[in-house]
């Protein structure tokens, strides 16, 4: 969730009301915003000073991302102003700006939007916010600048028309942001590989044998989308006309990013709410006006209303309500309760009515709803495989065995360390292509690994420790939609001075005895019909002590004293007898 | 009297003890030890044990503090105090200091006592060095006339003064005497019989158990731990939301497929292909096996058009939706990757019927772990489909969830989710912590994800979800999720934890 910050005092003075911190966070509460718990005391002393982080802003809401649309939806939401209504003007003259896009831009960075704040005043505050606004849709809307990367410049030092183009790194120089002397691309490429901040934009552009550049009439280098703007015509807190544009991989993302932007800042215009458009000729000559600021309607009926959120309200309180959430609404038709609402451009999050629902319902108050129960008659009921595995867990218990949970792991635990190598472990298990720590490489394939590891973090315990888990390990299937399966298993381990093979084989049969399967003994009139074990090969188990075990002729696990190698590297330093079954054919 | 050989055995010292306070009614154990000639220390043995056998004395412990004389004041009984035997020493007409010094033992504190009692004088002006007077005549050894006086048992008859002086000179010293006062018990006998130290089944058998005593039990001591297993805490807290969803009529969802295409994962819930949450940051992908294939054709085709182009009433995403990121594989984030394949299969349905399905199982973020944070954890979820379900019945299913698991208090928050709206944080008020805890997501599917499964456009569906760990955390004052699920656990802990009962 984004965060910003807000100077409480600044917000109190904008919105000309007061509150007190339970009534500040009241109303925060409501209309869905969290402000961070004061943890430090640093945080305590900012606060008094009237530094407050508001929180927990809605991903998708772009307007409440700087102060500015913050104080706008309140003073509307708390009645004290209407909505602004954001219009496109252009200039006395006509002439409106142009950005040239160019055909070599479509292998790269397709898309360019452009707009122009006329007589904009900016002060420190203003100026922050404006930069800071930039950040915050870099990393949300633009996806860390790979779908939409933002420029803006001080329109009095360069001169239109400005062109959109891509063209060969090393053809590209200019004085980048800040700098002091010019730089080729690639040149500025190796400089920004040492900064911290724009070092994990460069791969956006990096291997492209064309880096996108936009250029004024003189072809000075307004910027290097999405890297760097130049310095030439950096905004200063003097700048009164700014050019704002923006390229993108996403058109539909590029125009809310626009309109987000000057919607916001346009309340520091000279002309309040108003922005000049800018004309883009596109690539195949297509001349498209920029920024759109489309004001969407849409109809919406009270009774469905009433019935999605369970209230009873006519349709001119829901057209109030809405109205308070800068959804300019009016009721068309009383009779059927039908009401048309105005999105405005900055409420790009509202794409279908049940968005226009949710903002009725939070301008009414969530916990003002009256509670009531569904009553959809249904009858419960639980999978078979949860079933069993409960009844199971308690049987374990009671045969003295401690349940443990956990399911991913290294490679090396269900592999090397269990003596388990080779293909055959490739072709088991499914493997995490970007697993952020070694201990996520793969999930398992077998239980015990987890309970050699908890043991081996436990040997501080009395001995005997006897362990167990009863849960899925995946395995893949290529007859699976997915390719891979989950499998039920039941696993427990019996560590101390002495194998303890009789410990376990006691508990298969105990397991056996409560699932209601015989022991097949010698008896040749059971034989295929109950349980037995017989001798059998694995790399985990010491040669000689390890068995399958055989449930209705078929194989379902195996029991044994496990490799000494095994017990070492799981630092374990005696005997251990474990038992691993799959419970799919149980239940 | 009693025999030295007799005293040697502890029993007969026991019963020759018992005999003596019949005798006696009430006495010390100093009376006693002098009457039977016994150490002191043997008869406080005498006594203890005689108390291993239930009321047959009573004893008081005492303290009395008592004068004797020191080893050197003994002497000083023998041979006179120092300062006497100078002034002894000194002739009628004198005699040199040093021959003084010389002659007698311990001369230097006799003379600096006889000094400063004024018995004696020097002048050093003499011939042939410095010369020692009497300075007064008939002179009685009060010293040790005193220490005398206290060996007889005389202390009284001394002032404090002179007690102390002689504390001070370590000719005297007062010591506490611990001593015990005893008196006959309840079951007083002189013939003590052993008590039993626990019934035995022999006992039971001869009956032999109806003329025993038996030891006292100590009941300040801890019993012996029973030999059992233990349940594992997390798994204790998921029967109990398991069973409040049973109680509540929720049938339980097949979640048995921890590895999910893209396409069910998020995709099917109107989750946009550039969502941060598709991101390697936070998403595992698998890279064997990478992709799905098969999918619903006709389904994966009007989910393609609600994110690119929209309908349904929705506006859409409006950007290029890929099949290849559908197909790539990834371990499920979230259950409702499952629950989204339900509500298909419900959609299939000739005929709609209203259903509650819940789920509780392990889902999967690529995160930086943390004290709150691991790559797995358990979410549960509740989805209730019907037609014409409303906020105000989420809210309700919701209030009747959470009082379940002792939490009356609830509030809504607004909130945002990709596939739901509207979406509400819940808040508990938890009587235990005294503060609103964020307990939950809620909210109802958006119609982009229903409508192109086929659910009919008045089937609303409420659903859920929490994490399993969280609640357990706090039910069991844990602050690090690693000390309650992963394999570096405490086995102690498990073996300790309370049975979890949820409702706080």
């Amino acid at each position: 969730m984004p965060t910003i910050g807000v100077n409480r005092d600044a917000l109190f003075k904008s919105l000309g009301q007061t509150y007190t911190e339970e009534g500040f966070d009241e109303l925060c509460f409501e209309y869905g915003i969290e402000l961070d718990e004061v943890t430090s005391e640093k945080e305590q002393i900012k606060k008094e000073q009237g530094e407050q982080k508001a929180t927990d802003i809605p991903a998708n809401r772009y307007d409440l991302l700087c102060i500015e649309g913050l104080v706008q939806a309140l003073k509307v939401f708390l009645q004290k102003e209407s909505a602004p209504d954001y219009r496109c003007v252009a200039p006395l003259n006509g002439l409106k700006h142009k950005i040239i896009v160019t055909p070599a831009t479509q292998k790269i960075r397709p898309y360019c939007v452009g707009a122009v704040l006329r007589n904009i005043t900016f002060t420190k505050e203003v100026y922050d916010s404006f930069i800071d606004l930039q950040d915050k849709l870099h990393h949300n809307i633009g996806r860390k600048r790979t779908l939409v990367s933002i420029g803006t410049h001080d329109l009095d030092t360069i001169t239109g028309p400005f062109t959109y183009d891509a063209q060969t790194p090393s053809d590209i120089k200019f004085i980048s942001l800040n700098q002091t002397k010019a730089h080729t691309a690639p040149e500025l490429m190796e400089l920004y590989s040492k900064d911290s901040h724009l070092k994990s934009f460069l791969p956006i552009i990096q291997d492209s044998p064309v880096y996108p550049v936009i250029l004024d009439s003189n072809g000075v280098v307004l910027s290097m989308p999405p890297i760097i703007n130049g310095d030439h015509s950096k905004i200063k807190l003097s700048t009164r006309n700014v050019l704002v544009e923006i390229t993108a991989t996403d058109l539909t993302k590029a125009k809310v990013a626009l309109d987000t932007i000057v919607t916001m800042f346009s309340c520091h215009c000279d002309e309040k709410f108003t922005v000049e458009p800018v004309d883009i000729v596109g690539h195949d000559g297509t001349v498209v006006e920029t920024p759109g600021l489309p004001y969407r309607q849409e109809t919406v009926n009270a009774n469905n209303l009433n019935k999605k959120i369970g209230i009873d309200l006519t349709a001119s309180e829901i057209a109030n309500l809405l109205t308070k959430m800068c959804l300019r609404s009016e009721v068309t038709n009383a009779d059927s309760g039908e009401i048309l609402v105005t999105i405005p451009p900055t409420r790009s999050d509202v794409i279908h009515a049940c968005d226009i629902i949710e903002d009725c319902a939070i301008a009414y108050g969530f916990n003002n709803i009256v509670k009531t129960f569904p009553r959809s008659v249904t009858v419960g009921g639980q999978q078979l495989s949860m079933k069993l595995s409960e009844r199971l867990r308690v049987e374990m218990a009671g045969a003295g065995f401690t349940e443990l949970t956990f399911s991913l792991c290294s490679a090396d635990d269900v592999g090397t360390k269990m003596r388990q190598v080779g293909k055959n472990m490739d072709n088991l298990a499914v493997h995490i292509s970007n697993p952020a720590t070694l201990e996520f490489q793969v999930v398992r394939t077998s239980l015990i690994p987890g309970l050699l590891k908890t043991a081996g973090s436990n040997r501080k315990m009395p001995l005997p420790v006897k362990l167990f888990e009863i849960q899925e390990v995946v395995l893949k299937d290529g007859s699976r939609e997915t390719g891979a399966r989950n499998e039920r298993r039941l696993a427990a381990v019996y560590y101390n001075k002495t194998p303890g093979f009789e410990v376990i084989h006691g508990l298969l049969d105990r397991l056996m005895q409560i699932l209601e399967i015989k022991w097949e003994s010698t008896n040749p009139e059971l034989k295929g019909k109950g349980y037995c074990i017989k001798g059998a090969e694995d790399p985990s188990y010491f040669p000689g002590r390890c068995a399958e075990i055989y449930v209705h002729g078929k194989a379902v696990g195996k029991l044994g004293v496990l490799h000494p190698e095994v017990v070492t590297n799981f630092d374990l330093v005696c005997p251990v007898s474990a038992l691993e079954i799959n419970l799919e054919g149980f239940y | 009297r009693v025999n030295r050989a007799y005293k040697m055995n502890s029993d007969n010292l026991q019963e020759c003890v018992l005999k003596q306070i019949d005798r006696y009614e009430a006495v010390d154990s100093n009376v006693l030890a002098a009457a039977l000639e016994t150490d002191h220390q043997a008869i406080v043995g005498a006594i203890k044990s005689i108390q291993c056998y239930g009321d047959v004395i009573k004893v008081e412990p005492r303290n009395t503090k008592k004068w004797n004389v020191t080893e050197e004041g003994k002497q000083v009984i023998k041979n006179g105090s120092y300062e006497y035997n100078i002034y002894q020493a000194i002739s009628a007409e004198g005699t040199l200091q040093s021959e003084v010094l010389q002659k007698i033992p311990n001369s230097k504190i006799g003379f600096s006592k006889a000094m400063s009692n004024k018995w004696v004088k020097v002048d050093k002006k003499c011939e042939g060095g410095p010369r020692v007077f009497r300075n007064i005549e008939d002179l009685k050894d009060e010293t040790r006339h005193s220490l005398l006086a206290i060996q007889n048992g005389g202390v009284e008859q001394i002032g404090e003064k002179v007690l102390a002086e002689l504390k001070k000179r370590k000719l005297a010293q007062e010591i506490v005497n611990k001593s015990f006062f005893i008196q006959k018990g309840g079951a007083f006998c002189l013939k003590l019989q052993k008590p039993e130290t626990d019934l035995t089944a022999q006992m039971i058998q001869d009956g032999s158990w109806k003329s025993k005593t038996f030891k006292d039990y100590n009941y300040n001591a801890l019993g012996a731990p029973p030999a059992a297993g233990h349940l594992h805490p997390l798994m204790k807290v998921r029967s109990a939301y398991r069973q409040i969803f049973l109680e509540m009529g929720f049938t339980e969802m097949p979640t048995n497929n921890f590895v999910e295409s893209s396409f069910w994962n998020f995709d099917a819930l109107f989750q946009p292909q550039q969502h941060p949450a598709r991101d390697a940051h936070d998403t595992f992908f698998i890279s064997d096996p990478a992709a799905s294939t098969k999918f619903p054709a006709e389904y994966l085709e009007r989910v393609k058009t609600v994110h690119s182009k929209g309908g349904f009433g929705s506006q859409g995403y409006r950007y290029d939706w890929k099949i290849a990121e559908a197909q790539k594989n990834v371990l499920r984030t979230h259950t409702t990757a499952v629950s989204a394949r339900m509500l298909y299969k419900l959609a299939q349905q000739e005929e709609f019927k209203p259903v509650k399905y819940f789920s509780i199982d392990r889902v999967f973020r690529n995160e930086t772990l943390d004290a709150t944070h691991l790559a797995e954890f358990h979410q549960v979820e509740g989805v209730v489909a019907d037609r014409s379900v409303t906020l105000g019945d989420l809210m309700g299913v919701l209030r009747e969830f959470f009082r379940k698991l002792g939490i009356e208090k609830l509030r809504f928050k607004p909130a945002y989710n990709p596939y739901t709206e509207p979406s509400m944080e819940v808040f508990g008020y938890h009587p235990g912590l005294k503060k609103w805890v964020e307990i939950g997501n809620s909210g109802v599917f958006r119609p982009e994800m229903l409508r192109p499964m086929g659910l009919p456009e008045d089937v609303n569906v409420i659903a859920w979800g929490l994490s399993l760990e969280r609640p357990t955390m706090i039910k069991l004052g844990i602050d690090n999720i690693r000390d309650l699920v992963g394999h570096k656990v405490d086995l102690q802990m498990v073996y300790d934890s309370p049975i979890c009962q949820m409702d706080f």
